[in-house]
Order: C-alpha cells, then structure tokens, then sequence
C-alpha cells in the first residue's frame, strides 16, 4: 500500500515558441575594441561577449536554477552516484578564507592547511584501512588513474614487466578508461551470476596480470563475499588488488577494504562523504595504499616530523596526477563531513542506506534479480524501456534511476536512494515507480511532460553538432 | 534521529523498527551480507563533534596559516570573484544537482555550461570547448593523448619550454607515460620562446609543441606565430597555455595557429583555493570526435523548442570503456558555472579592462622594484601580464624569508631570483610591499 506520488512542475521560461530562457548572448552581445598600451602586434583586435547587468544576470541564472534539479529538490536515487544531501555548514568551512591560499606558498607559512591534509589522511587510511593516503587525485576516475599508475611503479620496482589489468564486465567505465591510460591491456571478466566468478577469474589470472580491479559491493549491490579468496588468488600470480570506491557508502564501519585483501583504492567524496556534486564536479578521489606501496604515493605528501608538517617527495613517487594538490576545498568539505559524523555517524549512514534500499526495493512492483543487494539494488523494468520509464519518473518529481546499466539485469533501473530519506519520501519514492509502471507504453514514450524541456531529440543533437552560440548565429 | 546516528538520516527509532520489520530482518547488521572474517568490528577512532564544533575546530586548524598579502602567480592566480557569483552558484539547484544525464530536468546547468562554451570559443577563436578538465595541467596532458589520436604518424616526442610549470609538467608525464612518449624541453631566450633553436628541434617524431602565453615568468610571448608555423611544418600540434584574462587582450590562439588552447579558467570565478582550479580545453573542430570530457550542444525537445543535452557521449568512458577519449567523467562543471558567471558579469569591455590593468599593473611594480639598489626588475627587456621575475644581489631565499616576516608572500624562483604578481586583490598592500622588499633587499 503506498501513496500517490508526488505531483510537480519545474518552472519552465519561455521566450517565444523556439526557445526557452535565452542565452546571454540573444539578450545582449557587445563587440568592443581592445585597446592597449602593448604593441599591436600583440594583441587582439576586439572580444565580443554578453554584456549585461548585474540584475538582468541575478535573474538569468535564478532561472536557469529553477530550470535544474538538484538533491534540495527530491529524491535522487542515481545508482552508483550516491546523492546524498550535502550539509550547509561544509560550504561555510570552506568559504574560510584560509582555506583559500595561494598553492605557492611555503610550508612554514601554511601549517593550517598542512594539519587538515594530515588529519584527512589519516581519517581515510581508517575508514579504508589503509596505511597511505593521498589527496591528490581530482575525481574518482584520476583516483583510479593514479592508483594504477602506483600499481605499474611497484611492479617496476620489482623488475616485474606486466601488461593486463583485469576488470569484471559489470564494473564502471572508468576502471576500463583509467586503466588503458596507464598503458594496460584490459581483460574483461564476465561475472554471469552477479558476482565474479572463481573459475573465470582463475582463468583470466597470468603472470601478466598487473591488477584486479573490483567494486565492492559491486554494481548489483552484492558483496563479493568470497573477496578473501579472490585477493589470493591475485596476490598468487604477483598481482595488486585494485578497490573503486564508488560503493563504499555501503561498509562504512562495516568492513574495511584493507581488512579485505585491497592494496589500492580510491575514495569518492562526493560520493560517500557528501560533497555536493556541482553539477558534475568538482570532487575529489584520494587514493589510500598498503605500507608496501606508500613510497609510490604522489609527490608532494604530508608528513609530520617534530611537531611540523612538512611536503615530501615519496621515495619512488609516480610524480603528479594534478598540477598542484587536487580539489583542496572539496576536501575541506569532506573533512568537516567526517568530522561531524565520528564512528557512530559514519556506520549509521550505510546502516541507513542499506535499510533504505532494502525497504525501497520492498515497496515498488518491479522485480529486483539480484540479493542480497546493499546501499543500491537493480530493478528490471521488464518489458518496459528502462530509459522511457525514467522520463516519466520525471514527472513524478524524483530523479530516476540509472537506466540500463548494468547490462546483467535487462532495463535496469540502478537504485541507490542513500540514507538521507526517510520512510515518507521513500513511500513516495516507491509510489514514483509504480505510477511509471502502471503507465501504457505511449504515456512513457512521450514523458517528460511537466519538466522545463519536454523529451529531447539527443540522436538529431549528435548527428548535428551545436556546441557554442557561433554555431547558432550561423544558422 | 537515534542517538549518535548521522544527523542527516532522518529515521525515528520507531521507524526504523518499521521498516526493518517491512524488510523482515531483525536488524540493521542482519542486513550485511559480508562474511564473518572480514567484518569490520572495531572503531575508526574518529570522535563525532557538533556542527559548531566541526566549525570552531576547522577555523583554528586553518587558522594556523599566517596571514600573509600574496603576490605569488606562476600560473595560478587571484582576481576579486564579485559576490553575484558565490550567491548564484550556490543555489542548491546547481550546486547539488548531478551531471546532466537526465537532460529535460537539469535544462538550467546545461545551458550554463553551453555559454561557458561559447565564451571559450570566442575567446580562443577555435571550434569548440568542452565544459572543463580538472585544472591546467591535466588539460594540457589530455591534448598530448589527443595530439596521439588525431597524428596520422606515431611520434614519440613532446615539446615544452624549459620553464614549465612542475605540476604541469609531472602530470602530462603521467598522461604520455602509457603511450612510450617522452616529454622533452626546448630552450628560452630572455622569456620568450628560443625559434631558431626550436626549429632545430622539432621534427617528425614531434608530436606537439607547448608554449604559453603569457609565460610562467609573465612574460607575453612575441613569436606565437613562428612556433605556429614550426608545428604545422612538421605534422606537429601546436598547443597554446592561457587564460581566460589573457585571452581577451593578447593574440587570439586561432589567428596564430594554435590548435588546441589548454589553461586554468579558474583565474575568473574562484579564488585560488590552494591550487583548486579548472581545466580550460578547446580546439579545432576538425578534431571534434576526439575530444576528451563532456560536450553539451543544442538540440531540439518535442515541442520544438530548442534545448540543450550532453553530446557527442560515444567519446567517454561510460560508452566507450577502454577505447575512450578519456577516463574523466566527474569533472569541474560547478567552477565553469562560476566562470561563466564571472565573465557575464565583467561583460566584454570589464574584462578586456581588467586584462589591461594585468600589463599595466605589472610594469608599474617592476618600475618601482627596479629602482631599489641591489634589484633589477624585470630581467626579462619584455612586455609582462601579471607578474615578472626580479633578479637580486641578495639571495632569493632570503630576500623571500624576510618578506615573508613582514607579511608578504612572493616566489623564490632561483638563487638570486624571486618572482613577483601583482592583480587588483594585493593592490592596496603596494607601497608597504615595495618598502618592505627594500628593506630585505638590502
């Protein structure tokens, strides 16, 4: 028995029947001349851009905001994207001025900043139980990035020449990405019944095997509950155990991938520690390794020594994986996020998370294949188009699922609904569902209809590239 | 809310019982399917604190930095961000929201991120810019790994001034590093790029050629077209270092040959933020299919109005896997909104306004440093953006060292250089900064 789901109409600025809110060059565009003291061989002629005032632009992005959706507006059960609501008083933190120096700086000049780097280090090598930490990797997939460049400098270290990085089909596509720019071979596993398969995995395993990279709980939700043999089996042929993060809201306190057999991950902030995502970034995804591997971490690190904190190349650092020192307010966040959560916060999160999946997955009608799930469960939209059933979830004023991914579950609909709603909202989260559901096939292909934009034409969008108001003038 | 639970899950005692009992386990753990042996069953350590403890504790540990007036730059600067800014792009519906995968319902940050794009397109000239890599140097190492792609022959060299930045230079290192390609450095002449000897240098093996402008001494560079024209001699890419400043008051990449312009966008809309920056990226259209990072263009929704969607998305990692662009998917789209924000709100004659104060600033500090005995400002006989490196009798460190004892902050850039940047953030610290660097100078 669950309510009706909510009704909604995101505001909608229409300027005329071609457009809606104008760009701000349609509302006023100046060319102006440069003039300069510098010879004029130096410089351009003459810069033409938007030209408005402060007021009209108040209102211009006022309402493109009230044109966009974010986790302050509902629910925002995007599997693997963990939308959890971002707390208020992290944005204050970082707005501290402090926060803010120049990356230039000496190191007796910015001990605060220093000390902060220190103590979420140290705060994430627990949480992962890991013994090294580095914050320097922007974003989850350079957490990747740099993680396996770690792997590739400890296997040279050890005059061990190894070309493959073996990675289960339903992983995300970051691991394949991140792992081909290192200069890996991907061999890809099939994990047929949900979760990776022994047999395949034993075969796939060689000499060349540099690393396994796995998320865990993977994408279905599951634990890979025979982790402890699985890092054997890869530690057997010389092989690193690779850890995404993108799942970890679901061990907080729970398990450590350190305890597991893991000697690389990276964590996602904007993930499992709440930074807000902006829209697509920026975040952060620092990357915590065993003691045999710190002396690869990212140059530079922070360590203590006589009451300082001082910057230091690792022995046999992998170099830099960003100019300065990654997405230092993002962190910032992340830290003030730990530090108000403690154990008990932490571990209650994936608690939560966990129970809301679960009693989510209860509510709606659709079958969800695979369980023991976690923090995310895949429904199959079964004879529905999992992507037209998310437009019109739309129109139930939630954000949908992921859709079609991953491929095991047929029109998946990839649910994580975190720990921040409570029953109400998932009844009417649940209600949202079971509304699409019940919807004939012609009402879900013509969805969305109460968004700013109805249903957008991405395939004519692709085959004629519009990427910038030059492009429109032309037209 | 139970007893020291996170204060943003919001379940009642009773409810959780309820939906535990709804999901029939008798409790939360039953709920874990994780074996026994690697169960988690001790304690991170880590003391939960009140919001206003988080806030007082973090404010204290930050504020063990001193409070020093900057004039540090070397590709990271500090302009005044307008407060429209920071009030509009933390509406929680941009700031909260997530990439726009669901198009019809985040129309608002699309659009946004389609003018951040079309104001990088006019002011490199070139075809197309995608809506942001994580900072200058990972953008600069994303056009070496699209300078592999689009070559037609393998090469194995890449070509950057001898004073680039480290963190530039280490990060496109580990970009080329999985493609058996070396990065290598051509030499200056008093700041500006050596041509003779670069076009001794550059040859088929040549996969691209990096040079600046301005400089990371702050020199503006005279010879753009030159290493233009070196480049496309020999089948190599031509990739230009800027900012969005810079770019609306010198030489227009397009008009010198550049092919793709890369660079820290951040220099408008954030503040420097320890080196937190965003990752300008764009060239020519020619090279389109094989841009890394997001692409939002304009289309058309059902009731045929136009309408704007991330495009072109077989290039990235979520499609493509392995044979993608790149591996970036989260990337720094909130910072381009600022961006974007901050350029509307300078307008076209504010910002070329401001990019003129940058040369004027700077050659009216180095007039004033230059007139202290044991100092020349600047070394480089060149016209200056920002900043320029002075030369002292004394040595650097400590002519810095004892700056910074008098509240200022500059760059030791050698033993007897330091480097100095001067925007309209430090403008009021002037005549204390020029008194105190005649003080250590001495």
């Amino acid at each position: 028995m669950t309510d009706d789901p909510l009704t909604f109409d995101q505001a909608r600025w229409t300027d005329d029947e071609d457009t809606y809110e104008p760009l701000l060059s349609e509302k006023n565009a100046e060319s102006v001349a440069v003039d300069s003291s510098l010879p004029d061989d130096l410089t351009r002629d003459s810069v033409e851009l938007p030209k408005l005032s402060e007021p009209e632009l108040a209102r211009h992005y006022t309402r493109l905001s009230e044109m966009n959706y974010g986790v302050e507006s509902g629910p925002f059960p995007l599997g693997s994207c963990t939308m959890k609501y971002n707390p208020k008083f992290t944005e204050d933190v970082a707005a501290h001025p402090k926060a803010a120096v120049h990356p230039g700086r000496s190191e007796r000049s910015t001990q605060g900043t220093l000390e902060l780097q220190y103590r979420l280090q140290d705060y994430l090598g627990r949480i992962g139980g890991m013994d090294a930490v580095t914050l320097q990797p922007p974003a989850g997939a350079a957490g990747e990035f740099a993680g396996i460049l770690v792997a590739r400098a400890y296997h040279e270290a050890n005059g061990d020449d190894r070309s493959e990085v073996v990675i289960p089909d339903s992983a995300h596509g970051t691991n394949f990405a991140s792992a081909a720019m290192a200069g890996y071979d991907v061999v890809s596993l099939p994990s047929d019944d949900g979760r990776v398969d022994l047999e395949a995995l034993e075969a796939a395993l060689t000499d060349d095997t540099a690393a396994l990279m796995l998320t865990n709980p993977n994408t279905l939700g599951l634990f890979e509950r025979d982790i402890v043999e699985i890092a054997e089996l890869v530690h057997d042929v010389g092989g690193l155990l690779y850890y995404d993060g993108a799942n970890l809201n679901a061990l907080l306190g729970r398990g450590r991938p350190g305890d597991m057999g893991f000697d690389v991950m990276h964590y996602n902030v904007h993930k499992t520690f709440a930074t807000p995502h902006g829209g697509g970034g920026p975040g952060a995804g620092p990357v915590g390794v065993t003691e045999e591997l710190a002396e690869f971490l990212p140059d530079p690190h922070v360590r203590k020594s006589d009451g300082d904190y001082e910057l230091y190349a690792p022995e046999n650092s992998i170099g830099k994986v960003h100019g300065y020192q990654g997405n230092w307010l993002v962190l910032v966040k992340a830290y003030a996020y730990i530090a108000r959560l403690g154990d008990e916060g932490l571990s209650d999160a994936s608690a939560k998370a966990v129970l809301n999946a679960n009693y989510l997955a209860e509510q709606i009608d659709y079958e969800v294949p695979f369980e023991p799930f976690h923090h995310e469960f895949v429904a199959s939209a079964g004879e529905q188009d999992a992507a037209d059933v998310a437009k019109r979830m739309l129109d139930y004023g939630v954000h949908p699922p992921t859709t079609k991914w991953p491929e095991i579950v047929g029109e998946a609909l990839m649910t994580e609904p975190t720990e921040i709603e409570n029953r109400r909202t998932l009844d009417q989260l649940a209600a949202a569902f079971d509304a699409a559901r019940a919807d004939s096939d012609e009402t879900l292909a013509s969805a969305p209809e109460r968004t700013a934009a109805r249903r957008i034409d991405q395939v004519s969008a692709a085959r004629n590239p519009r990427l910038s108001w030059r492009e429109l003038d032309d037209e | 809310m139970t007893a020291n639970g996170s204060p943003y899950a919001p379940h009642t005692d009773a409810e959780t019982e309820a939906m535990l009992s709804a999901v029939g386990a008798d409790s939360e753990e039953a709920l874990f399917d994780i074996p026994e042996e690697v169960r988690f069953d001790d304690e991170f350590g880590i003391e939960a604190r009140g919001e206003r403890a988080v806030r007082t504790h973090v404010e204290r540990t930050l504020g063990e930095n001193d409070d020093l007036v900057e004039f540090l730059g070397r590709g990271h600067y500090d302009h005044y961000v307008p407060s429209m800014v920071d009030h509009l792009s933390q509406r929680s519906e941009f700031l909260t929201s997530y990439t726009q995968y669901q198009p019809e319902v985040a129309q608002g940050f699309l659009q946004a991120l389609f003018e951040y794009q079309s104001m990088l397109v006019e002011l490199t000239g070139l075809g197309v810019a995608n809506c942001s890599m994580y900072d200058a140097a990972s953008a600069l190492g994303e056009a070496a790994t699209l300078a592999t792609r689009v070559r037609s022959v393998d090469g194995s060299r890449v070509l950057v001034p001898e004073t680039i930045h480290e963190g530039r230079r280490g990060t496109l290192e580990n970009y080329v590093g999985g493609h058996d390609v070396a990065v290598e450095e051509y030499p200056l002449a008093d700041g500006n790029v050596d041509v003779d000897v670069l076009a001794d240098t550059v040859d088929e093996e040549t996969l691209l050629v990096y040079a600046e402008n301005p400089t990371v001494r702050g020199t503006i560079e005279e010879n753009l077209e030159a290493v233009g024209d070196i480049a496309e001699d020999n089948d190599a890419l031509f990739v230009l270092g800027s900012d969005p400043v810079a770019l609306a008051l010198l030489e227009e990449p397009a008009s010198v040959g550049a092919d793709v312009v890369v660079g820290d966008a951040a220099t408008l809309g954030l503040s420097t933020a320890y080196g937190m920056g965003l990752g300008l990226f764009a060239c020519r259209e020619e090279f389109l299919r094989q841009v890394p990072g997001r692409l939002v263009g304009a289309g058309e929704d059902a009731t045929g109005r136009r309408a704007y969607t991330l495009t072109l998305q077989t290039r990235e990692q979520h499609i493509r896997r392995e044979r993608a662009t790149s591996n970036i998917c989260t990337n720094q789209a909130w910072v381009a909104l600022r961006t974007a924000m901050h350029v509307a709100w300078l307008g076209p004659d504010g910002l070329v306004e401001l990019a003129e104060d940058c040369v004027t600033r700077a050659r009216d500090l180095a007039a004033r440093l230059d007139e202290i005995g044991g100092v020349k400002a600047p070394i480089h006989d060149r016209h200056h953006f920002r900043e320029f490196v002075v030369r002292t009798d004394q040595p650097a460190a400590a002519v810095a060292a004892d700056l910074e004892a008098d509240g200022y902050a500059v760059h030791v850039v050698d033993e007897h250089q330091v480097q100095v940047c001067a925007t309209e953030t430090n403008e009021r610290a002037i005549d204390g900064f020029v008194d105190a660097f005649e003080v250590a100078a001495r």
